[in-house]
């Protein structure tokens, strides 16, 4: 249902990225999903691993600042109105999006895998779910 | 203080104790720092107990070469006894109050009589004669009015040497240029950064300023090649003008028309130069740091008063006739103070600002810059684990605070800028915290 992201804080130059994703490679971890956020002064980056706790130890080793937070991947229909639909029952349950990424959309299904940071997780789970939409277990999209 | 009438050849009469031979200089030195130590011993309990420790009066105050034996002031003396621990005088007498920044959020206080303000106007038209203003001349006033003691220390001065003083204070460099243009300015005060900031402006908006004919720049150091730049981009003389709030403010010293050092005035500022380290009197030429003793200041006198500013002591006669012995151009100082837009600012302020917002203190860098001649101050802060947040609106707040935190302390707008941790080297033994990339 829920699932780790890892976050890194980044100065906005060239060549910061190399340092934690050598990192991760050197240790074998796979990125699974990672989203870039932006300001003309520093960055975040946002990724998803197979195993989160490991991710979070080398990087640190590393000297670098990471933080573990909640997400949720959502199943959303593959075609025009899929996510409109989603954020709809979101938005009529009155909850807040901080912000959200593509997790692939090569599930074979015509559906695809959107992360959201909700202020209120388990709030908005039970609303998603009440109106039908599906949440995706970890299971399934790190398999 | 009445105005003067100019004699021929730009003498100005208030100027005579610019030439007086020395050793008649010599004994009102030695008068005015007998009455003065009697007057902080009497009127100062800090003062008394400094002396009383070492086993001293007043009254053994017989020869110049006896303040070697007096105590140093320094900086944190006045921090502890603020607000007006240090007065000499009952707040009757007391005309004026100025402020300058200090550590700890609280500022330093100084005062003043109407015989010390008296004084302060007639060193800075001292200064002013000194660099070939005189009645008739229109004064553009660009240092700050208010707490700052450049703006009014100028004013004043201006004043009482008769010239036509514009009260414009810092900033709106637009409007700063029309007055020029239109009021037909002859002279300009202001710090040296503004002033070349003030340059490039007008050359952009193609405003006259022919008749501008001397700049008397302070509040911050600066350096010869500053000045070359300034006199070959502008056609006027540029000259170097020293002081502190502590002392009496702008107005201790200043640069004669052949700017080869600045005349301390002498007859109320008894300028020595001492080893940083042991405190030791060093003899003349050597470099060390600047001690001045107030001879005649009434409401703050200050005994020993260790500047932190870093000169020498140059007693050669000079070309301009007068006696009063010189400092070289202040390029650096004992401590870690900077100043910036004629801003005290120590890195331990910066640390409190930093403190307040984060709880515990980040490794955080000072960088100095000069963008089209105004200074900037950048703070770089490293990121650490207790503030990161994963969103970008969070680490946005967090940047804002810093800043607005750091403004509230200096009164200076700062950049922060939010740096991945370990990226600001660390150095061996005392952190060098501050970088400055202006050039000086």
């Amino acid at each position: 249902m829920k699932l780790k992201q890892l976050s890194l804080f980044l100065e906005n130059r060239s060549g910061q990225l190399r340092e934690p994703c050598e990192a991760l490679a050197k240790a074998g971890i796979d990125l699974l999903t990672m989203s870039l956020a932006d300001t003309s002064q520093f960055g975040i980056l946002r990724f998803i691993v197979a195993d989160p706790d490991r991710a979070k130890q080398v990087l640190e080793d590393g000297g670098m600042i990471v933080r573990i937070t909640e997400v949720v991947p959502v199943q959303v229909q593959n075609q025009p109105g899929g996510l409109a639909r989603v954020l709809a029952v979101i938005d009529e349950a009155g909850l807040g999006v901080e912000y959200m990424y593509d997790f692939g959309s090569a599930c074979g299904d015509g559906t695809a895998a959107i992360v959201f940071r909700f202020e209120d997780p388990d709030t908005a789970i039970a609303a998603l779910q009440k109106a039908g939409v599906r949440i995706l277990s970890g299971e399934e999209l790190l398999s | 203080m009445s105005t003067w009438n100019d004699p021929p050849g730009g003498f100005h009469p208030i100027s005579a104790p610019d030439f007086m031979p020395r050793k008649q200089l010599a004994a009102l030195q030695l008068q005015r720092l007998q009455s003065v130590v009697a007057r902080a011993y009497d009127r100062v309990p800090l003062m008394r107990s400094r002396l009383d420790e070492r086993g001293l009066t007043p009254a053994d105050v017989t020869s110049l070469d006896d303040i070697a034996r007096l105590p140093f002031t320094v900086k944190t003396d006045l921090r502890d006894t603020y607000p007006f621990g240090l007065f000499a005088s009952p707040m009757e007498e007391i005309v004026r109050l100025h402020a300058s920044s200090g550590t700890t959020g609280k500022p330093i206080v100084v005062a003043y009589t109407q015989s010390d303000l008296d004084v302060w106007s007639e060193v800075i038209v001292r200064a002013f004669v000194a660099c070939g203003m005189h009645r008739g001349d229109v004064i553009q006033n660009a240092y700050g009015y208010g707490l700052f003691t450049g703006g009014l220390g100028a004013h004043y001065g201006g004043e009482a040497l008769g010239a036509t003083v514009i009260p414009i204070s810092g900033g709106n460099t637009e409007r700063q240029l029309m007055v020029m243009a239109d009021f037909g300015v002859t002279a300009i005060c202001c710090t040296p950064s503004y002033f070349l900031h003030l340059l490039e402006s007008a050359k952009e908006t193609k405003t006259d300023f022919s008749k501008l004919r001397v700049g008397v720049f302070g509040a911050e150091p600066w350096s010869d090649s500053m000045r070359e730049r300034i006199q070959d981009e502008s056609g006027i003389r540029a000259h170097d003008i020293y002081g502190l709030s502590e002392i009496i403010g702008p107005g201790v010293a200043i640069e004669c028309t052949e700017q080869r050092g600045l005349h301390v005035f002498e007859d109320h500022f008894y300028p020595e130069i001492i080893d940083p380290d042991s405190g030791e009197v060093l003899p003349e030429n050597s470099e060390g740091e600047l001690v001045l003793t107030t001879l005649s200041k009434q409401a703050m006198p200050l005994i020993r008063y260790r500047t932190r500013d870093i000169t020498a002591l140059v007693s050669e006669q000079c070309a301009c006739g007068r006696t009063l012995r010189r400092i070289r151009r202040i390029g650096r100082r004992s401590d870690d103070m900077f100043i910036i837009r004629g801003v005290n600012v120590f890195p331990s302020q910066i640390e409190t600002a930093l403190l307040r917002v984060e709880g515990t203190l980040p490794h955080y860098q000072i960088i100095l810059t000069r963008d089209r001649g105004l200074d900037q101050i950048e703070v770089k802060v490293e990121v650490t684990a207790e503030v990161f947040s994963d969103e970008i609106r969070k680490l946005e707040s967090l940047q804002h605070q810093l800043e607005s935190s750091i403004e509230n302390i200096l009164g200076l707008r700062v950049k922060v800028t939010l740096v991945q941790p370990r990226s600001i080297p660390r150095s061996e033994g005392k952190a060098k915290r501050v970088t400055d990339l202006r050039n000086l």
